[in-house]
């Protein structure tokens, strides 16, 4: 059961909740897991093509998902997963799978 | 004036000017933006020049009123023509913007006086920052001028002076064991939990509009007109794209040409280069670095503001380029030796690009250069300390003064 810390600007979302538990086994099933819970969530995090938005950042117990497995980074029982904008702390975008053609 | 609206960078949403930060609808960043129509039916030019020799001349154009409490009048610094410099780089008519003569000595004063009038405003009570130096030297200064609590966050390491600098004014000054980019996390997950006004996190549509004023300054300070080529050090890419929104503004509003727009060039340390490795590749995806290079200052692997300092540089026609720690001693030292400017890394790393660039082609030998220097050399002596002349010690003797030192000048 890892831990997800909801930002303020997103507690809208979450019914003001600060902390919400999910059982889900990656960053991708855990951002699922939120989603219907809480409807609308996972567009805030993710873009069309269903990366990470370049203007937020997840870090799993202080570690850029970016530099881990992305959305497919596995979560621990006591893993705590923080949602932190952009601003504070670098905008880079997720690396994209290549595509083919 | 106060700020007619709040307006995301992603999606274009606006707010109600406030503490708020980010997008509620896209989590993406607030920024600043004013009625232009309006302001165009000022009269601009005189209410700028009637003005307090501070960026508070300014005010039409700033997201922030005026406060006496906070004022520690930063800004109007000069811009002096550096044509030693010049000469050495093959640049007919280089200036230096000498941004180490604020109130602490960097450009941040600009940013922390408007950032620090807003978080007043909306009666915050203690002023933080995630810094790597300046920032912090600058939120603990205004602080104590503003007689507020001040807790400044900065990586275990930085330069001592630049601690010191801090501390003087009386801060709690907290040393985090770990990278700029993880002091930054820290403090927007404490933002999140306690009423603090973190000067780059929560009060950043604010202060960050600060860097606008270095534009509106240049131009005025030419007459109001604009230079060919402007060369900005990227820490998180936030002072270049202000400075491109500035010159931006200055066109919107009637006070220069309305097609006209400087190059903007961007420099980095080599050590901590993801925009410019990103810039060079053609690419706007910034991938994080973790910093190795003496410019503390501008060791920021993951720059916030990175995409929008590339979209700034492409648009304007400029180029961004990074420079060895070696090269860096070099720029510092070539500065104060032809224009008894003694600037910190940041500002060697600006005047290595700007070398690089002359070398290149890549700025006009003939057109109107300037240079930003942002931040002063004593506050990080210890990067020159092995680059400079030792000292001549002699005897109280005239045969001394002429057998070891006449030799040196003569």
């Amino acid at each position: 059961m890892a831990t997800v810390r909801i930002p303020s600007p997103m507690r809208r979302y979450t019914n003001g909740e600060r902390q919400v538990i999910v059982s889900a086994g990656t960053l991708a099933g855990a951002i699922d897991e939120l989603n219907r819970r809480f409807p609308g969530l996972s567009e805030r995090l993710l873009d069309g093509d269903g990366n990470l938005h370049h203007f937020v950042n997840v870090f799993i117990d202080e570690h850029d998902v970016r530099l881990l497995q992305g959305l497919a980074t596995p979560l621990g029982e006591q893993s705590e997963v923080s949602i932190i904008p952009a601003m504070a702390g670098g905008a880079a975008r997720t690396q994209r799978a290549p595509r083919g053609g | 004036m106060p700020v007619e609206r709040l307006r995301c960078r992603e999606c274009g949403a606006e707010v109600q000017p406030g503490p708020v930060y980010v997008c509620e609808r896209c989590f993406g960043p607030l920024e600043a933006y004013y009625d232009l129509n309006a302001l165009r039916a000022l009269p601009l030019k005189s209410r700028i020049e009637a003005g307090p020799q501070s960026i508070w001349r300014y005010v039409d154009l700033l997201p922030a009123a005026y406060d006496a409490a906070v004022d520690l009048s930063p800004g109007m610094t000069p811009l002096v023509p550096a044509p030693r410099l010049g000469k050495a780089l093959g640049l007919r008519r280089l200036y230096i913007k000498n941004d180490s003569v604020n109130p602490t000595w960097s450009f941040k004063d600009r940013n922390v006086a408007l950032g620090t009038a807003a978080a007043r405003s909306f009666g915050y009570e203690v002023l933080a920052c995630a810094s790597t130096g300046n920032l912090a030297n600058s939120v603990a200064a205004h602080a104590a001028r503003a007689g507020m609590r001040a807790c400044v966050f900065v990586p275990a390491g930085i330069e001592r002076g630049k601690i010191l600098a801090s501390a003087i004014y009386g801060p709690t000054v907290v040393e985090v064991d770990g990278s700029y980019d993880e002091v930054n996390r820290l403090c927007a997950e404490i933002g999140e939990e306690h009423h603090w006004a973190f000067l780059n996190v929560n009060m950043r549509p604010y202060y960050s509009e600060g860097g606008k004023t270095l534009a509106f300054e240049i131009a005025e300070q030419l007459g109001w007109r604009i230079p060919s080529d402007v060369i900005i050090p990227i820490a998180s890419g936030n002072l270049l794209v202000k400075i491109h929104r500035g010159f931006q503004e200055l066109a919107a509003v009637g006070l220069i040409e309305a097609e006209s727009s400087p190059a903007i060039h961007g420099a980095q340390p080599r050590g901590c280069a993801p925009v410019s490795t990103a810039f060079k590749a053609g690419t706007d995806a910034i991938l994080p670095v973790r910093p190795e290079t003496i410019a503390h200052s501008l060791a920021i692997g993951n720059p916030a503001d990175g995409r929008y300092a590339i979209a700034a540089v492409k648009s304007s026609g400029g180029v961004i380029e990074d420079v060895s720690d070696e090269e860096v001693v070099e720029g510092i030292t070539l500065l104060a030796q032809t224009e008894g400017i003694f600037t910190e890394t940041a500002g060697g790393v600006t005047v290595a690009v700007l070398r690089t660039l002359a070398e290149a082609g890549s700025v006009d030998p003939d057109g109107v250069t300037v240079a930003c220097i942002t931040g002063m050399g004593l506050k990080t002596y210890e990067a020159v300390a092995d680059a400079i002349q030792p000292s001549v010690r002699i005897k109280p003797t005239l045969r001394a003064f002429e057998d070891a030192v006449l030799v040196h000048t003569s």
